[in-house]
């Protein structure tokens, strides 16, 4: 910048310009074009997924959803700050910066099952479960819930055979399964009721104003994903950025979306705090450009300034 | 007044040691005088690009004041209502024009390396101006209690939790999510839209590459 001779703007000879009957024009132009576009596209408004929905839409995922939870084999279960501290999260480089953020949002995953379910009276089979459940030790839990996942198993899908019953609980087999089924009926007859959310969300607390459980809970099982995938929202349809139907999401974000389709992002464990970690840089480069030589030269190498000022330059050129 | 009065008054005024004198001063001192908002402009300025940069304010105007009218009716009256719906769809817009414009305001200054001529600022303020935007849209998208939201929480809380921030900001708490979205980002945009704004009416229009004051 120490060669930096831009004269002074105030200093050039000047013309007539009103300034506030641009404002107005540009304002009324801009009115019509919302109020146009608004009027022809309108807005995209895809009703919530509700707990109802997915209990009566998938209840075998909601029931494999359930148990995985008590399990604590779920995303949410093994994710680490700043839910819990099951695992050691992303990092970035060596950088664990998950971690280094804290479990400041704690949510224990068995209790995304057995809070909502302890809610429920004059039942016998939830309570008599529940009692069982607390009486045994975490290792007993891990091993009814983890074989109770494991016989409902998995449809086929991708060319992978099937597991266990093919994903479908009425045909799970008779096993030790401890309390885990009838927890896992529990909370999915608490679903189909509709009083799911709230016992998620504003339970002990009149005011419920944090998602954070339900929403858990619903990204947890396949359901909500599959409802995304079908409208081209899944993560390799370039994701968040768009949005349901036809309508633009957030066209500005493709830079970061774009990242994760690309390896070594696409296949890396740490995509999100690498891909986080580039776009800072990224937008750090564009903030300081006008300091980093090479980069600030670019507009005098590709000079696009002679079709802004092609007016001013003619005229010069004519002087 | 009298005579004696006016004195008093003015050496009051020009008290150094006066906080209020201070900040009059500092605040005076801003924008050179006269050009706040004046009624010419440097013949250079002369192309369609210019305009983007009004284009994107006025496009903000639009998105806060159908902001503030989906605010009268509250979180879910978009929902129920067909004039909300209306309103919501214009706030929808006016956010897709605002980036449009914003974008290429964006691109065009920087084929001007608008920057030169000690813009350094006015550069980087605008470029914080565009990621603060993005927080702001992000937090809209998330505010919005329909499935949209829920899928954009549920993707967007892994970026978010992997640099440790999803600690302070949980994209899974819609209440949290609208405040940032109607209150701390907007102020942020607000108060970075107003700094960008007196720093090029205190600098001006930058003049052409290589131009000399002959032209």
């Amino acid at each position: 910048m120490s060669r930096d001779r831009t004269p002074d703007a105030h200093d050039f000879p000047t013309r007539r310009y009103d300034l506030v009957k641009e404002f107005v024009i540009a304002l009324v132009v801009v009115l019509v074009l919302s109020g146009g576009l608004a009027a022809i596209f309108s807005s995209p408004d895809e009703k919530a997924i509700t707990m109802s929905g997915w209990a009566k839409a998938d209840p075998d995922n909601l029931v494999t959803t359930a148990a995985s939870e008590l399990a604590g084999t779920t995303t949410s279960a093994t994710y680490g700050a700043p839910y819990n501290t099951n695992a050691e999260g992303q990092k970035l480089g060596p950088l664990p910066l998950q971690k280094w953020g804290g479990v400041r949002v704690p949510v224990n995953s068995a209790d995304l099952v057995l809070g909502p379910v302890s809610n429920v009276s004059d039942n016998p089979a939830i309570s008599s479960a529940l009692t069982e459940w607390k009486a045994a030790t975490p290792e007993q839990r891990a091993k009814w819930a983890t074989a109770y996942t494991d016989a409902i198993g998995t449809a086929a899908a991708d060319g992978e055979p099937a597991t266990g019953a093919g994903g479908e609980v009425a045909k799970v087999k008779p096993g030790d399964y401890g309390p885990v089924p009838a927890l896992s009926a529990g909370l999915l007859a608490l679903a189909k009721t509709g009083g799911l959310e709230g016992a998620l969300t504003s339970s002990g607390n009149f005011y419920g104003g944090d998602q954070t459980k339900s929403l858990l809970l619903l990204a947890d099982g396949a359901y909500l994903e599959d409802q995304a995938v079908a409208q081209n929202l899944g993560g390799d349809q370039w994701g968040m950025m768009n949005e349901v139907g036809n309508a633009p999401g957030q066209p500005w974000m493709w830079l970061y979306t774009f990242w994760y389709q690309v390896k070594p992002f696409s296949t890396s464990d740490n995509a999100d705090a690498e891909v986080w970690g580039l776009m800072m840089l990224l937008t750090l480069l564009l903030m300081f450009l006008p300091f980093i030589p090479g980069l600030r030269s670019i507009p005098r190498w590709i000079p696009v300034h002679r079709l802004v000022w092609r007016n001013y330059y003619r005229r010069v050129q004519r002087t | 007044m009298t005579t004696r009065e006016s004195e008093l008054s003015t050496k009051e005024a020009a008290d150094p040691k006066n906080w209020t004198n201070r900040l009059r001063g500092r605040l005076e001192g801003l924008v050179p005088k006269g050009q706040a908002l004046p009624d010419t402009q440097p013949v250079y300025v002369a192309s369609w690009i210019y305009v983007f940069g009004v284009l994107t304010l006025t496009s903000l105007v639009v998105v806060i004041a159908s902001g503030c009218v989906l605010s009268l009716g509250g979180v879910a009256w978009w929902h129920v209502s067909s004039l909300g719906h209306f309103v919501n769809s214009v706030h929808l817009w006016s956010v897709e024009l605002f980036f449009g414009f914003m974008v290429v305001h964006l691109w065009g200054k920087f084929w001007m390396a608008a920057w030169r001529g000690k813009r350094a600022l006015t550069w980087i303020t605008g470029v914080v101006l565009f990621g603060v935007s993005i927080g702001t849209s992000f937090t809209g998208f998330l505010s919005q209690s329909n499935f949209s939201a829920q899928w954009i929480g549920a993707e967007g809380k892994d970026g978010i939790n992997s640099i440790g921030a999803g600690a302070f900001f949980n994209v899974l708490n819609p209440g949290q999510m609208l405040l940032w979205h109607v209150v701390l980002l907007p102020l942020g945009v607000g108060l970075l839209t107003l700094m960008h704004i007196i720093l090029v009416r205190r600098h001006g229009v930058v003049p052409p590459l290589d131009a000399d004051l002959e032209g």
